[in-house]
């Protein structure tokens, strides 16, 4: 087994706010974060794709259609976009770098899976350089 | 939904690699240019990730304040700006990276939610670095630094 990840980075704004809750609450729960103006960050995706390297191309995956996927998939409908207002996933959940990870997750994995051999591993989000989250399905 | 939530922190810390077992040549031939009786040091990266359920309410898996705080309360204070082998935990252990990196581990376990911590990556330099993904817990009030001159701890 081979494990190999594709890089991609997406700029996007984005706010934490739970309706649910009083104004004062978000405030002291998200902080900053909470800013209902939004503010915005540089994105870097990590995909990391596991699998045995096929005996004829010597690919776990083609990263070109990984490439190429990462962009129709997520980025075509994450960057310089809104997350809060523009991506569906994000109505009800909150665009927290956990969730982010998650609904990345949801929009690779389809195509990777009908990809023989290969599944996906991880899909890890900076928010920046120091900040991150990682998922990796329900295991 | 289970994920994982990571953040980098940075520390600079000096220490010396010496076992008194040894003799000045093993000890030369052991750690080589980190046996210069005088130390060095080292900006660390401490790179922290946590796992659990994605909080339905927040969208977290831990909230980066109450990370930021155990973080800096546990290892930060205790280790930053410090010389290593004068910090209790290092009185009989060398201040590798190795022991280092499970030190932190040890002192964050028991502050963060049960079994959430998944590891402890510490880079000494851009070149090397070092991950523990369990070790015994340590009390920070048993093993806190003693208040050495010019140090903090």
């Amino acid at each position: 087994m081979v494990s190999l990840t594709r890089r991609a980075t997406f700029s996007a704004s984005h706010y934490y706010w739970n309706e649910a809750w009083s104004a004062e609450k978000n405030e002291q729960v998200f902080g900053r974060c909470a800013n209902r103006n939004g503010h915005g960050h540089n994105y870097t995706l990590e995909v990391t794709v596991s699998g045995e390297p096929d005996a004829q191309t010597g690919f776990v995956i083609d990263l070109k259609w990984l490439k190429d996927t990462i962009e129709r998939k997520v980025l075509s409908a994450w960057d310089h976009r809104h997350l809060n207002l523009e991506a569906p996933e994000f109505a009800q959940a909150i665009p927290t770098t956990e969730n982010i990870a998650i609904a990345a997750w949801k929009r690779l994995e389809p195509a990777i899976q009908s990809v023989r051999g290969a599944h996906l591993a991880s899909v890890r989000v900076y928010e920046t350089p120091e900040i991150f989250a990682e998922y990796q399905g329900e295991r | 939904m289970k994920a994982c939530f990571g953040r980098r922190y940075m520390l600079s810390a000096s220490h010396r690699l010496h076992c008194d077992s040894l003799t000045a040549e093993e000890n030369r031939a052991a750690y080589g240019k980190c046996n210069n009786p005088h130390g060095h040091g080292h900006n660390y990266i401490v790179e922290v990730l946590v796992g659990g359920e994605v909080d339905q309410a927040t969208g977290m898996v831990i909230n980066l304040a109450d990370l930021d705080k155990a973080v800096q309360t546990r290892v930060l204070d205790r280790f930053d700006h410090t010389c290593l082998n004068l910090d209790p935990l290092f009185a009989s252990q060398v201040p590798t990276t190795e022991n280092l990196c499970r030190a932190i581990f040890g002192l964050l376990k028991n502050s963060l939610r049960s079994g959430s911590l998944r590891y402890i990556r510490l880079e000494e330099t851009e070149n090397n670095f070092f991950e523990c993904r369990d070790a015994p817990a340590l009390n920070a009030v048993e093993t806190q630094a003693e208040k050495f001159p010019g140090q903090k701890g």
